[in-house]
């Protein structure tokens, strides 16, 4: 067991340092290779041939692309200081690197916004688990009957309309037409738990909306078959009531499904909301890497992606571990 | 003509029950898409404490839709016959009647009075919970009695049945325990309440042929010991020799022959029933001959064939000159405790069994 887990997480690391060598390559290496300068690109339009060079002196975009590469990995352990004497700026660990477009340190913005998409992904989590999984095992036991048939067609309407859509209809609703909320922003929990609950609400709704779908049909469906099963009839040959052999004995079947499912959809909202938060104007990490983008400010891009990236390895992880956990016959090992 | 069987039962049916459990003309059919299937068509039979009564027969005869019906396990049909079982006749079981009960009532009665070992130990139990945990679970759902309270009595039945080390071994899990010992646990669980009629439906058919001698045993050794009824449920005579006072013999979800073990074995007088007996391995012969199977397949029980309904894989079917193909053979008593549904005179019957099947089984 422990071996084991040691060995997940050296795997863990591994994985994410493949994704850090891949994301330098397209960020700082590709562009290199087809002529563009980035210290000029950084410098903007008044530059001058003393600034750029001052700049990628700065950047250290005059090292070697290895050099590069080191300076920037052994800095998120260690930390680093970009320039020396007057103008050095220093970036403890862990440092993702400096945004010379808003002179700023990558780590300090992205943890300062990070709230913001946790506050979406786990409201939205805790929606979607809750209407999903509940909407699922009430279209099993109803199968083929109206409750079932309105609960499908529900959820094909999740699936089906994509979340640009939504966003801006459910925007469009609460604002301008029922007037709920004149202006939709995030207000942080600590200042204000009320009304981070009122505004965070519509987008965690949005983002709950599709993601539920998923999980109501495959709570349906592992619900259908569950309750075939011969350890189901058991359970009621002993004369338990109905409450509990849905309840404990044929839910306790479909844990594993959800659970795989909920780790790898929790992870991967974790990494940015791009679409929700861009629409409802929350400054969350998926706002800020649209931003970068349109800026090219490749160090803010660079570090969104890699706290992405973390956020699904670790989720696969404690998946993995869960099963352990979750199911007797599985020996992790 | 409709199907009504006068034997075991009285003619004074609707009258209040005749023994510990009193099954009459039982009939549970399944509307489904392609046609009603009538899976169980019109069954009679008594049980008393104490005594086992063994239902033989193919695959798709009814034996199982028949122990769930006892088990009151059966998903209802709606008010338009669908999605469900439509049942009628009586069950009386300890002066109280279970077709038409309430599914409340039902739910106290499974586990308490009735109770059942089904086919399939491993799918049986439950693979997330151990295996104390699911036996003491069956216990408090009748007893108010504490959580350390209920794992004492696992423990207990644990022990009963013959698993070893029962104290650490009710922690385990199924997958932890061998074939045997989960049919063991099943068991254990089964009669945690002291139910009044034990239901085994196929109890050996997933275990080891070594194992299966051991269930067998243990099986009635305990019936013995707390006096309960016992059905077993099989398509395999062997297990039935060795257990059964009575065999009731089911073909399309009908009885076609009913009696003691030793007549049904020593002097059966239905063609399926030799057909059955033919079928069986015997070591104790030498290997001169090949086993006597039934051709085909057992009849589909949407379009049961007209008349009797095992004609068509009937060797004798000709000598009743048309009467197997259109009318259908009651059950009728050769003697006050063997019953046959046969055209056939029973002199016949006897004559070519002793002749003609006798020597080849």
């Amino acid at each position: 067991m422990f071996a084991y887990i040691v060995r997940r997480l050296f795997q863990a690391a591994l994985v994410i340092i493949v994704v850090s060598i891949i994301t330098f390559i397209i960020s700082y290496v590709m562009p290199q290779w087809f002529g563009e300068n980035l210290a000029a690109t950084y410098a903007g339009k008044s530059q001058t041939p003393a600034t750029i060079a001052a700049i990628g002196e700065k950047l250290g975009f005059n090292k070697p692309l290895v050099v590069q590469y080191w300076d920037y990995f052994s800095g998120i352990f260690a930390g680093r200081t970009f320039g020396n004497g007057s103008v050095a700026l220093s970036c403890p660990a862990p440092c993702f690197g400096y945004s010379y477009i808003t002179n700023q340190l990558v780590w300090p913005k992205l943890i300062a916004d990070f709230p913001v998409t946790l506050s979406l992904a786990i409201g939205a989590a805790v929606l979607w688990l809750f209407f999903g999984v509940l909407g699922g095992v009430i279209a099993a036991l109803n199968k083929g009957r109206l409750a079932d048939r309105s609960i499908i067609v529900v959820a094909l309407a999740g699936i089906s309309m994509p979340v640009n859509f939504t966003a801006l209809v459910v925007a469009l609703l609460v604002q301008y037409q029922f007037h709920f909320i004149n202006q939709i922003q995030y207000v942080p929990f600590t200042q204000d738990p009320w009304n981070w609950a009122l505004n965070i609400f519509w987008p965690c709704a949005v983002l709950a909306f599709i993601s539920a779908a998923a999980y109501t049909r495959i709570t349906r469906s592992t619900m259908l078959d569950t309750l075939n099963e011969d350890y189901v009839r058991t359970a009621r040959s002993k004369g338990l009531p109905e409450r509990i052999v849905v309840g404990k004995h044929a839910m306790r079947a479909i844990y594993t499904p959800i659970i795989t499912m909920f780790g790898l959809d929790f992870g991967y909202l974790l990494g940015g909301a791009v679409v929700t938060e861009e629409i409802f104007g929350f400054h969350g990490i998926g706002f800020d890497a649209v931003d970068a983008i349109g800026r090219q400010d490749i160090p803010v891009v660079m570090g969104v992606t890699l706290m992405a990236s973390f956020f699904i390895v670790a989720a696969n992880l404690i998946v993995d571990l869960l099963y352990g956990v979750l199911d007797p016959r599985v020996r992790l090992g | 003509m409709t199907t009504d069987q006068d034997f075991p039962i009285s003619e004074s049916t609707l009258e209040g029950p005749a023994a510990f459990l009193d099954v009459r003309d039982l009939r549970v059919h399944f509307q489904t898409d392609d046609g009603l299937v009538k899976s169980v068509d019109g069954i009679n039979f008594k049980l008393e404490r104490g005594q086992t009564l063994g239902i033989v027969g193919e695959s798709g005869s009814g034996k199982s839709v028949t122990s769930l019906s006892l088990m009151g396990l059966h998903k209802r049909a709606n008010k338009r016959g669908r999605g469900g079982a439509i049942m009628s006749g009586e069950i009386w079981l300890d002066g109280q009647e279970l077709v038409h009960a309430d599914q409340a009532e039902l739910r106290e009665l499974r586990g308490e009075k009735v109770a059942m070992v089904f086919q399939d130990p491993l799918s049986s139990l439950h693979p997330y919970y151990k295996v104390g945990d699911q036996i003491a679970e069956a216990y408090r759902v009748h007893h108010k009695v504490s959580k350390a309270q209920a794992r004492k009595r696992a423990i207990e039945m644990l022990d009963r049945v013959g698993i070893p080390q029962p104290s650490s071994r009710v922690d385990d899990y199924p997958h932890q325990f061998s074939g045997g010992m989960r049919q063991r646990a099943m068991i254990a669980m089964a009669l945690v309440c002291d139910p009044k009629l034990l239901i085994a439906d196929e109890p050996t058919t997933a275990l080891d042929v070594t194992v299966q001698a051991q269930i067998l045993d243990l099986m009635r050794d305990l019936q013995q010991e707390f006096n309960s009824a016992l059905i077993i449920i099989t398509h395999d005579l062997g297990v039935v020799a060795e257990l059964a006072d009575d065999i009731m013999v089911m073909y399309a979800g009908k009885a076609v022959e009913y009696g003691s073990a030793k007549t049904v074995f020593t002097e059966p007088e239905h063609p399926y029933t030799w057909g059955l007996l033919g079928s069986m391995p015997r070591l104790d012969r030498p290997v001169l001959e090949r086993l006597l199977p039934i051709p085909g397949t057992p009849p589909s029980l949407i379009n049961v064939p007209s008349g009797c309904p095992f004609h068509p894989r009937c060797a004798f079917a000709a000598r009743n000159h048309g009467r197997s193909e259109s009318e259908v053979p009651q059950l009728r008593p050769v003697d006050s405790r063997h019953l046959v549904a046969c055209h056939m005179p029973s002199a016949d019957r006897k004559q070519i069994f002793n002749e003609e099947i006798r020597p080849h089984l």
